[in-house]
């Protein structure tokens, strides 16, 4: 029986060291075509850096002009300070499918 | 009449009677059939990943096949992605193979790639010239009225690709004085119907741009970004998207999203191509090679 368990602990393990797996709040994953996180919220004065995993280029570009990318090729960064409280949204301008919303609030 | 060809590197399109029809390089034998236009498309220099390695050696290839055709066409059409990230290097390298093409003059449209560095910058900085900056503009060749349209400028979020309402107004005047018996070709780079909405695969707005075109005998709407070939006929309209000279992408909507599809070595020549438009009795034949 002793063995049996061990092996039925495993996933459990695996699921809680899974669990906080929570990346750093300011670094965004591009990743499948995806924004991750999608949205966010920061305290004003961060520095978010999005980080493209995707064999494909995308952007991070501002629907309202304040922040835009070079295209991002694979392990390509692209870090935006945001010193003003408000909700910025914004999209890959190659897939404009792809979009995200960064939240920033006062200190 | 000429089928569709699957294999080759190219589409060549024929005006005869009045409709665009493709037909195949290398299979328009008579010296007669000079082609009115070739389409390339999606050569997405710059791109370095495993889906092709090479996309200047595979450009270098569909140019090389190009200038050994029998009959050469006084123009060409290339219809966006020229470059992968839009950079300086990127547009020099493909405007130097490019200058090897002898098949007349190239008018191009950009693609999304094209422009992620915004408007009035690196692509508008060498093809801007003629049309004001604008990317879009028309002229005509051969009897056959030619509009350039840039559907890569104006995407909303969430959305497909857009004219913008500029562009069309422009579109609607530009079409305006026209004969309805004159053949009208319509180039941009997102396809003009909707292949696949989850993927961007399309253009809003286009259905108001097809709205202004309806009343031609024959309009032949050609584009590239998806890389393969997709097409359809509603009407007197002939929709007809060409492969990319550099990787192939998934059939609309296979996997993870839109981007390079890996193929074993042997395939990715079948996979490779242009598009060959001939003129017969004002009818237009589309034919598509590959670089098998």
């Amino acid at each position: 029986m002793r063995p049996i368990a061990v092996f039925a602990a495993l996933p459990l393990c695996a699921l809680l060291s899974a669990a906080p797996v929570r990346a750093d709040d300011n670094v965004i994953i591009i990743k499948h075509f995806m924004f991750n996180p999608m949205d966010i919220t920061v305290p004003a004065g961060t520095d978010v850096t999005w980080e493209n995993q995707d064999g494909e280029p995308h952007t991070v570009v501002s629907v309202t002009g304040d922040f835009r990318s070079e295209a991002l090729d694979e392990k390509d960064k692209f870090s935006h300070r945001f010193d003003t409280p408000g909700t910025y949204k914004y999209i890959c301008s190659i897939h404009p499918r792809m979009v995200g919303t960064i939240t920033v609030m006062a200190k | 009449m000429k089928c569709l060809a699957f294999g080759g590197a190219g589409t060549l399109f024929t005006l005869s009677g009045g409709i665009l029809m493709p037909s195949a390089l290398g299979q328009t034998a008579s010296a007669s059939d000079v082609p009115l236009f070739l389409q390339i498309s999606d050569t997405h220099i710059g791109f370095n990943k495993d889906a092709n390695p090479d996309v200047a050696g595979t450009l270098k290839e569909t140019i090389a096949k190009v200038n050994a055709m029998a009959a050469k066409p006084l123009l060409t059409i290339h219809t966006g992605d020229i470059t992968h990230l839009s950079k300086a290097a990127e547009f020099d390298l493909a405007s130097q193979l490019l200058m090897d093409l002898r098949a007349g003059e190239l008018h191009t449209v950009p693609g999304e790639h094209d422009v992620t560095d915004g408007p009035g910058t690196e692509y508008f900085a060498r093809f801007g010239k003629a049309s004001d900056n604008r990317g879009y503009y028309s002229f005509d060749h051969r009897g056959v009225h030619f509009v350039a349209l840039v559907n890569v400028m104006h995407f909303q979020p969430g959305g497909l690709g857009a004219f913008g309402a500029e562009q069309l107004a422009w579109l609607k005047q530009d079409l305006a004085g026209l004969s309805a018996s004159m053949p009208v070709v319509v180039f941009a780079h997102m396809p003009m119907w909707t292949i696949n909405e989850s993927w961007g695969w399309g253009t809003g707005d286009a259905p108001e741009a097809l709205s202004y075109l309806r009343r031609f005998g024959s309009v032949t709407v050609l584009n590239g970004h998806i890389h393969q070939i997709v097409q359809k006929v509603e009407g007197n309209v002939t929709f007809h998207t060409a492969r990319s000279t550099a990787y192939p992408q998934p059939q609309p909507g296979a996997g993870d999203g839109p981007g390079p599809l890996k193929v074993p070595p042997d395939q990715l020549p079948h996979m490779l191509g242009l598009t060959s438009i001939m003129v017969k009795r004002h009818h237009l034949f589309l034919s598509d090679s590959t670089l098998a």
